[in-house]
């Protein structure tokens, strides 16, 4: 194929309309716009927050006001003003909550567009579901057949009341606020969030699965999770999330703590689907996230699934301490990018118990004019006697204007450490197409069949009940990439 | 079935086919000869319908249809087929599943429902036996790490899978042992039936011994320069091409 052949595919790039970039005309209650000491405490008594938790807000946000924004990253931020943004906005609670049949028709609606049914007839069965919309929880479906288990699933600020003692002794135990400029800004202002607890010796009946929605305009969307699992239990989590089409960057700085006790095991799986921008960059979700689990118990496990299509920034690396000897840590990532998207995403994988293990899957795909890095680190610590880590990270490139980039870190301090690093680039291939295009398939059909080819390894880690999910969305995100 | 007429072709301003002309009918084997750079490689590519050649003038009529203003899965739904000198690899994706994809685009283009998967693979299994294709080869990725010959004998495979019309096999001797050459051809004579026809492109006569034609052509300079029938090939066998050079020059 000559070079302006390919330029010509390329010109043809157009931007998928986005699916879900509707936006929901409801009633909205919001905090005046920006940020101050006087935010964080309306955002806490909204809530009607015990004492204790005002205080850690406002230690958090005093401490974000000496820190300056990261400036590491494989992209080009554009100073956020942080004072233009709003911190709070819900739907207007005309009376309290007691049963989904109190819910906003609209809000119900909202979630039936998405595919998230919470109406008790139409539930996605096997998958309980937190929705969030905006800064709040609107329902827990089979939060009650859950409960005779054992298992708590609920919104975080409903666990602060039902559990506080749970939530004081975690909250902050994995992503103290004082880790990044992100985790201060999320522990001092975040509104809502899921809240898991696994109880000893329980294998959670269903997946759990929270759906994040943005909304409103001008606002941040800054939830919290904190996942549990004690000794002996197990529990599959999954996130979901959309937000409308909006001119505006929104910001999303989110966290999220895993917690694995003796032989618990949590598998968490990310399905990121936010705004995206559209094909020249404008607008799109900032996704800045902190993701970090703890193998707290020996023989415990952590796995990360992530599939990130959307967003026009993504930037996490969803990482595990490996403190309990024998515990394992996985990361399995797809990261997608095309148009003006960024990607900096990967893991840190933390090796302080003995014999623990961590695998890393890394599969970036970038097309249009965007840019996906991978940046890992693997780090062995002194005591942490016959760790083990293997990484793969692949890369493949759809046209000639877009980059991938990869940035491997290893730090290891013990010379019993086994590590790994596999990493390879390909382009997707004319002659690849051409074969499929051959043999009767079409070039948007081949281009899926290449890429989910491509992921394979990752999309076989989702549950079933995403990985088909997981595996048209990636079909959706490269629409119109190759001519 | 196929009717091409003065069919001119260039890449990248180079002038490949000058003037091909070629009437293949159903039922029919035409093996096509000729030197490096003659331009065999180049019909193949512009029947299948390769994005980077231009077909500057001419024509090629398929089952009555303009094949050149079809796309290049258009055609192949329209029963063309590509046996491929080098085929590619896909990792990650199954045999199976890239040859289900295949069969029920065909099939949508056919206005027909897809298969159902245990009528697809019970099709798959008759197939393999037809063919005799490695039953191992099909799990794993199309392609990948498959040998030279695998590759050729899974062209077959998915050649009556799609069961197409019009079988184009560009140089598919090409680095096989007499064995795999055997067993390819095997596939091809079964696959032999007096609704298709095929288009064998090949450098050496030895192929000819196993897939028997019904025409020779010789290709040189972008044109066919000799047709006959099978004797052709054993006196190019023999000769070579030269003496068919020195005619085309003595005449021009």
């Amino acid at each position: 194929m000559s070079d302006t052949q390919e330029v010509d595919i390329i010109d043809q790039v157009v931007s998928q309309e986005y699916k879900y970039g509707f936006s929901t005309d409801i009633e909205m209650e919001t905090a005046p716009m920006g940020l101050s000491e006087d935010i964080v405490r309306f955002i806490s008594s909204k809530k009607n927050e015990p004492e204790w938790m005002l205080e850690w807000r406002l230690k958090a946000y005093r401490y974000w006001l000496t820190l300056e924004e990261p400036n590491w990253q494989n992209f080009d931020l554009k100073p956020i003003n942080y004072q233009d943004i709003i911190y709070y906005a819900a739907p207007k609670e005309k009376i309290k909550l007691d049963s989904l049949d109190q819910v906003d028709p609209e809000l119900l609606k909202t979630f039936e567009k998405l595919g998230i049914s919470l109406s008790e007839q139409k539930r996605l069965s096997g998958v309980a579901v937190d929705a969030v919309f905006d800064s709040v929880s609107i329902a827990t479906t089979f939060k009650d057949q859950l409960y005779e288990k054992g298992v708590i699933f609920c919104a975080i600020s409903e666990a602060l009341h039902e559990h506080p003692e749970l939530v004081k002794k975690y909250i902050g135990s994995v992503v103290p606020y004082t880790d990044n400029y992100f985790s201060a800004l999320n522990a001092a202002v975040f509104s809502d969030g899921s809240f898991v607890y696994i109880p000893k010796g329980v294998r959670c009946p269903m997946e759990l699965s929270t759906y994040f929605r943005i909304n409103a305009e001008n606002t941040g969307q800054f939830e919290r999770t904190l996942i549990i699992a004690d000794d002996n239990s197990y529990v599959s989590y999954l996130e979901g999330c959309t937000a409308p089409m909006r001119d505006e960057n929104q910001l999303h700085a989110a966290v999220v703590e895993l917690i694995a006790m003796e032989k618990a095991e949590i598998k968490y799986s990310t399905v990121q689907n936010w705004y995206p921008g559209d094909k020249d960059g404008k607008g799109g979700i900032y996704n800045f996230v902190t993701k970090r689990g703890s193998c707290e118990g020996a023989h415990s496990k952590i796995s990360w699934t992530q599939v990130e299509t959307g967003s026009a920034i993504t930037w996490k690396y969803p990482s595990c301490i490996l403190k309990g000897d024998y515990s394992t840590g996985e990361f399995f990532s797809v990261a997608v990018t095309n148009n003006r998207q960024i990607a900096d995403t990967g893991t840190k994988m933390i090796h302080i118990g003995k014999h623990t293990k961590s695998r890393i899957v890394s599969k970036g795909i970038s097309a249009g004019k965007s840019h996906n890095s991978y940046r890992g680190l693997v780090k062995v610590n002194k005591r942490a006697e016959n760790a083990r880590n293997h990484t793969q990270c692949d890369s493949m490139l759809i046209g000639d204007r877009s980059g991938a980039h990869t940035f491997p870190y290893i730090e290891i301090n013990n010379k019993t450490a086994q590590v790994e690093h596999e990493a390879s680039t390909s382009k997707i291939g004319e002659d690849q197409i051409f074969y499929c295009n051959q043999r009767g398939i079409g070039t948007e059909e081949a281009v899926g069949l290449i890429v989910n080819g491509f992921c394979k390894e990752v999309l076989n880690q989702l549950p079933m009940e995403f990985a088909v999910e997981a595996q048209k969305l990636l079909a959706v995100s490269l629409e119109g990439s190759v001519g | 079935m196929l009717s091409i007429k003065d069919l001119k072709a260039e890449i990248e301003g180079k002038k490949i086919l000058n003037g091909l002309s070629l009437e293949v009918k159903a039922g029919e084997v035409h093996a096509i000869m000729g030197p490096n750079g003659a331009g065999k490689s180049t019909l193949s590519s512009v029947l299948a319908g390769r994005a980077e050649y231009e077909v500057t003038s001419g024509s090629v009529t398929y089952e009555g249809k303009n094949l050149l203003d079809m796309s290049p899965e258009d055609r192949a739904r329209e029963g063309l087929f590509l046996a491929f000198q080098y085929p590619i690899e896909i990792p990650g994706v199954s045999t199976t599943n890239f040859l289900k994809t295949a069969v029920n685009e065909k099939r949508k283009y056919l206005g027909l429902d897809p298969m159902e998967a245990t009528d697809f693979l019970k099709m798959m299994r008759e197939k393999m036996d037809y063919v005799e294709m490695d039953k191992s080869l099909i799990s794993r990725s199309l392609n990948e790490g498959f040998s030279g010959g695998e590759k050729k004998r899974n062209e077959v495979f998915q050649m009556a899978m799609l069961e197409p019309k019009l079988c184009i096999m560009d140089e598919t001797d090409s680095g096989l042992d007499i064995d795999a050459l055997r067993l390819v051809s095997n596939g091809v004579n079964k696959l032999r039936n007096k609704d298709n026809a095929f288009l064998v492109i090949t450098h050496y006569q030895r192929l000819l011994d196993y897939i028997v034609p019904d025409f020779v052509h010789v290709l040189y300079k972008g044109r066919i320069v000799k047709s006959g029938d099978k004797e052709l090939a054993k006196e190019l066998e023999v000769k070579g091409y030269d003496w068919i050079k020195q005619e085309v020059e003595a005449n021009s």
